[in-house]
């Protein structure tokens, strides 16, 4: 990755009606970086992208942009384009004329103009489309069609506000991998914000998870996945087990009654810790062989593998698994040591419990009102 | 497509008979008055009276005025609306009553009120004089008319133009920022276009009653500009002479369906514009 700096939060505050919606972040973000703000709904990741795209002001703090000073820079002369949640487009405008909205306002010849309208048209695979109407595009249409009218200025930063949040789940996919595409491609920097952790991290180079106004943590996206820094994005980010524990030593942790072999280092003697483990990383094995003991509350076949609820010490926990397990069958489980993450106590510690209220229908759920309350 | 059951004709009943008595059956004696003589015979002579100088002077006086006026409305109305969306809905809501306020008054009151100030020696006069400036003579010129029709009708310009603007999808108007459009750019490039429907409901609401005004011109303009409206009321008040009354009546609906036939052709395919 490019080390260079294209844009920098310093200290950024922002608050709505005596509602504090940005605490304080501070945030560089680098060129030809593709980064993702991750977080539920008000989380202050919207804001962050309309802060840096000119629409709104910080309170306090600087966004600076290649180290200069741009608060006070109207959004029209920031080298920043937008593809905005919804597209945005202009319905009095058609496809071609959208798309070359940018250049026209720059008194561009129409040749120039209709060589770059081309060239954008055929990046997002609608060449033929020049005269439609806009209002009458398919959703996935429109979003290509917002893509390529951002893009065409040539931006040094794109701004992407949940850009695939209204498409169905192929579609959604086969997005994510042509905004990839384009992005390695153009080589612009691309800010891409959603509350999809897949989203995040099948397509960023760097992924910032944000809640409360705070920014979580930064990091590649197996450096989230893998050594997520508190309960919040543990649980945020996949499944996870979370259970409280207390780090006896360097690499010797305790929790479920049980004394294990870690990887981790750097705590206080005794410090009580967040404990995290992937369910993908428990195995399954015969009661007498395992670290911990249990039996199976339910199981439920997902294709891949199947999700096994366990009760172990009153705490149930959540194990994916190749291999059939029957409901009510004891079991014994093994945890290698670099399965096992540590965590510091946060004020999250103790917000996500075990899995005994877990249902897909409610994660789903809950999804749907985070798309109607970002709206 | 479903037939119209019994209940929905039953329904619609009353607005049918309601349309053919009071808008159909008005316009067919119209036209009847205007091509027949005193004595019921068909004839053209009405029509081609109006060819003379006289007539086509007032007509053409009528449209000039009635262009004017509905320039000026747009020309003032169109910022008003713009930055009252730009209020808080509540606010909203209290500067479309300020908008409407003077329509609660009577319009003869309305227009008593402005020979009052613009007389030469009404209230404008009177502080001129008072701080020590010469008087300037308004009443009985044709600003004076204009301003009459332009204050009478500014409502019905702002009305629709607000209703229009305040359903623009703020995230259009950010997209034109955000490539490239100063606050101006975002004006023309974005809130005109799609502002269009308001503008044709607009010019219609303020153009139609400017064109056929009789009363404003009377008082504000001292008898000095006929226009077509104070025409038609003499023939019909004061000459007795219905079938010249009504086929003026005719010409100036003719007048108004070309000059709205020609806006509609301008606005494109928009289809928010009012039908005459």
């Amino acid at each position: 990755m490019n080390e260079k700096k294209i844009i920098e939060l310093k200290d950024v505050a922002k608050s709505f009606d005596g509602e504090i919606i940005l605490d304080h972040i501070s945030l560089d973000i680098h060129e030809k970086e593709f980064m993702t703000l991750l977080g539920p709904s008000g989380c202050g990741k919207t804001t962050t992208l309309r802060i840096i795209a000119g629409f709104v002001t910080p309170d306090t703090g600087d966004v600076v942009f290649e180290g200069t000073k741009i608060n006070d820079v109207p959004a029209y002369k920031r080298h920043v384009n937008t593809v905005f949640q919804k597209y945005a487009l202009f319905p009095h405008l058609n496809v071609y004329e959208n798309i070359a909205f940018a250049l026209r306002l720059n008194k561009v010849s129409e040749e120039e103009i209709f060589n770059r309208v081309e060239e954008m048209l055929a990046m997002v695979n609608l060449r033929g489309f020049e005269k439609k109407d806009v209002n009458l595009l398919s959703g996935g249409q429109q979003q290509r069609v917002a893509i390529a009218r951002a893009l065409i200025n040539k931006p040094r930063v794109l701004l992407l506000d949940e850009p695939l949040g209204a498409l169905d789940l192929k579609l959604r996919k086969d997005m994510q991998n042509e905004l990839k595409n384009i992005q390695r491609q153009t080589g612009i920097t691309f800010i891409y914000v959603t509350h999809d952790q897949e989203e995040a991290l099948s397509m960023s180079d760097t992924v910032v998870v944000m809640a409360d106004g705070k920014i979580q943590q930064i990091g590649s996206p197996t450096d989230i996945y893998n050594e997520p820094e508190n309960a919040f994005v543990a649980d945020f980010i996949g499944e996870s087990n979370i259970i409280d524990g207390i780090m006896l030593e360097d690499y010797k942790a305790k929790f479920s009654g049980q004394i294990f072999d870690c990887l981790d280092k750097g705590f206080l003697k005794n410090e009580a810790v967040d404990v995290v483990i992937r369910p993908e990383d428990v195995d399954v094995v015969a009661p007498e062989k395992g670290m911990l003991q249990g039996v199976v509350d339910s199981v439920t076949f997902k294709g891949v593998h199947y999700e096994i609820i366990v009760t172990i010490n009153n705490f149930k926990w959540m194990i994916q698994s190749t291999d059939y397990v029957a409901p009510g069958q004891k079991i014994g489980l093994y945890i290698e040591p670099d399965a096992i993450h540590i965590m510091k106590k946060s004020e999250y510690s103790g917000m996500f419990g075990d899995y005994s209220s877990f249902s897909d229908e409610l994660e789903s759920l809950g999804d749907v009102d985070a798309l109607e309350e970002e709206e | 497509m479903t037939k119209k059951s019994l209940l929905q004709k039953a329904v619609a009943a009353p607005h049918v008979m309601w349309a053919v008595l009071f808008i159909i059956a008005p316009l067919l004696f119209v036209v009847y008055y205007a091509f027949t003589d005193k004595d019921g015979n068909f004839t053209f002579d009405n029509i081609a009276e109006l060819a003379q100088a006289s007539y086509l002077e007032i007509f053409l006086r009528s449209l000039c005025f009635a262009f004017l006026a509905t320039v000026i409305c747009l020309i003032i109305a169109y910022p008003i609306a713009y930055f009252m969306t730009k209020a808080s809905p509540k606010t909203q809501k209290i500067l479309i009553m300020l908008v409407m306020l003077p329509q609660w008054l009577n319009f003869l009151i309305r227009t008593y009120s402005w020979m009052a100030i613009l007389e030469d020696t009404g209230i404008i006069n009177g502080l001129l004089t008072s701080i020590g400036l010469e008087p300037v003579h308004m009443i009985n010129t044709s600003g004076a008319v204009i301003l009459g029709m332009v204050y009478n009708y500014l409502p019905y310009m702002i009305i629709p133009l607000h209703s229009v603007m305040s359903k623009i999808d703020n995230r259009l108007l950010e997209a034109a920022s955000d490539l490239g459009c100063s606050n101006f750019k975002v004006i023309t490039r974005v809130v005109f276009p799609l502002s269009m429907s308001g503008i044709i409901s607009g010019v219609t609401m303020v153009f139609v009653p400017s064109i056929s005004t009789f009363y404003i011109s009377q008082k504000l303009g001292g008898g000095n500009f006929d226009l077509i409206g104070d025409t038609i009321e003499r023939q019909f008040q004061t000459a007795y002479n219905y079938n010249l009354g009504a086929s003026m009546s005719f010409v100036l609906m003719i007048i108004i369906m070309i000059s709205m036939a020609v806006m509609s052709k301008y606005s494109g395919e928009d289809d928010g514009g009012v039908i005459v």
